[in-house]
């Protein structure tokens, strides 16, 4: 029982694509985060997984970037409304990173340089769902973007896919992570609207 | 229903509401303020925002968000939209919407850039453009609650014409201490030449890093980018560096 606004027309996405309920396109590439965005040289950078029994993997930038990447192109959707078609990525699976870690968790929480946590179903990181993308668009990711590398999973809305990807901890029991406490939704799918706790 | 685990205040601040609009300012040539009637509007912190939802009459339906522009006042409500061209919303927002009209909202929502009466450390606040927003209602609500704590203020604007707020911020409020900086015409008796904002201003105007400031930065994202930067490169804490992008979409 939506009230019609008076005079509005809006604008529909083009036809054949199909946008999340209360989403718009746009063609730029909007930035958003919490607070300033670090600069991480890739000499020091690194990503670890560390398992619900405190196994610890990790790969330093020359590790990761000698993985078999991928090339996904994929629709993004950011909680802030915006929706942005067919961004190409290059990066490596999760199923690549993760194939060799022993783990009976369901959870994991994801952490970044600079402070930022997310949290997820490990399935949703699993079955080339997800990648540590290190590529935007033919070009190393920018620092604002999440560069050098982040986490990207384009099916649930962006604040999921952490910018500055440090570690994934696995975990049996799941915790909220930074926007997930201040009240944004557990899990955030966008084709469900999910975008608060309680959506 | 599935939502009956949630806490009664979140589930009711997440319904969405019918607002309807009251008064219209015209805050420069290109940005007005709707103040809204919202029927049991739960209250908001400063810097929150709410969701707007439009929908035409062949049921098509966006949303878009907008930062509260008021302090805490009750169930009135104010929201200050800059007509952002070929935008999809603000141009409707901004020309179209009359008094009587309404208008689908809900929240407030955010909980992290935000400014509380009780915080007691010093903050800045660096607004780029409509940046401003979030930032005005951080001011006025200082000014609502009686805090004290001091406030300083980089306003960051092309031009002496796309001012907002300009009667008030003239007034000046004390203990808010506001520094334009005009990025291409700044009025004759300025000191500073227009340009962009750089450390130097950041420096001379904001606080030094060992008083701990809050920092609260609102803009376009490459001004966010930049301003944000700098602060960290002047030695602020990161962490006290909180960050409110927008652009890069249409609205």
């Amino acid at each position: 029982m939506a009230i019609i606004s008076r005079g509005f027309h809006g604008r529909r996405p083009p036809a054949g694509r199909k946008l999340p309920p209360g989403q718009y396109e746009t063609t730029g590439f909007p930035v958003l985060s919490a607070g300033p965005t670090p600069w991480i040289s890739t000499d020091k950078w690194e990503l670890s997984v560390t398992t619900e029994t405190g196994r610890r993997h990790s790969w330093d930038w020359a590790a990761l970037t000698k993985l078999p990447s991928e090339t996904p192109t994929v629709d993004l959707h950011c909680v802030t409304k915006w929706s942005k078609f067919g961004t190409r990525w290059q990066g490596v699976s999760l199923d690549v990173l993760l194939a060799d870690v022993e783990t009976a968790a369901e959870y994991v929480l994801v952490s970044s340089y600079g402070g930022y946590t997310t949290n997820l179903p490990l399935e949703d990181l699993l079955d080339g769902k997800a990648w540590i993308a290190y590529g935007y668009d033919g070009r190393p990711l920018a620092p604002e973007h999440g560069g050098p590398a982040r986490l990207l999973v384009p099916h649930l809305y962006l604040w999921k896919s952490a910018k500055w990807v440090h570690g994934l901890e696995l975990r049996e029991k799941d915790i909220p992570g930074f926007w997930e406490s201040a009240g944004y939704h557990n899990y955030g799918d966008p084709w469900q609207e999910q975008r608060y706790r309680g959506d | 229903m599935a939502r009956t685990a949630v806490s009664r205040r979140l589930g009711d601040r997440l319904r969405w509401r019918v607002a309807e609009v009251t008064e219209r300012r015209a805050e420069s040539a290109t940005a007005v303020t709707l103040v809204l009637e919202v029927p049991e509007w739960p209250g908001h912190l400063a810097g929150q925002h709410v969701d707007i939802r439009l929908t035409a009459e062949d049921g098509y339906s966006t949303q878009r968000s907008y930062s509260i522009a008021s302090a805490p006042d009750g169930t009135r409500l104010e929201l200050t939209v800059q007509r952002v061209v070929e935008g999809e919303v603000s141009p409707y927002l901004v020309d179209e919407l009359m008094p009587g009209d309404q208008l689908e909202l809900r929240g407030p929502v955010g909980g992290w850039f935000v400014w509380q009466p009780e915080q007691e450390e010093p903050v800045l606040l660096v607004a780029g453009g409509s940046g401003l927003v979030p930032l005005m209602c951080m001011i006025r609500s200082r000014r609502a609650a009686g805090s004290r704590v001091p406030f300083r203020v980089l306003y960051s604007l092309r031009s002496p014409a796309e001012l907002l707020y300009g009667p008030e911020i003239r007034q000046g409020t004390p203990g808010v201490d506001l520094t334009h900086i005009y990025t291409r015409e700044a009025p004759q008796q300025s000191a500073r030449p227009p340009g962009r904002i750089t450390p130097d201003d950041l420096a001379r105007h904001g606080w030094p890093p060992d008083f701990a400031p809050t920092c609260y930065v609102c803009g376009p994202t490459a001004f966010v980018e930049k301003a944000a930067a700098y602060l960290v490169l002047l030695g602020h804490d990161p962490e006290r560096v909180r960050t409110e992008r927008f652009g890069g979409g249409e609205d």
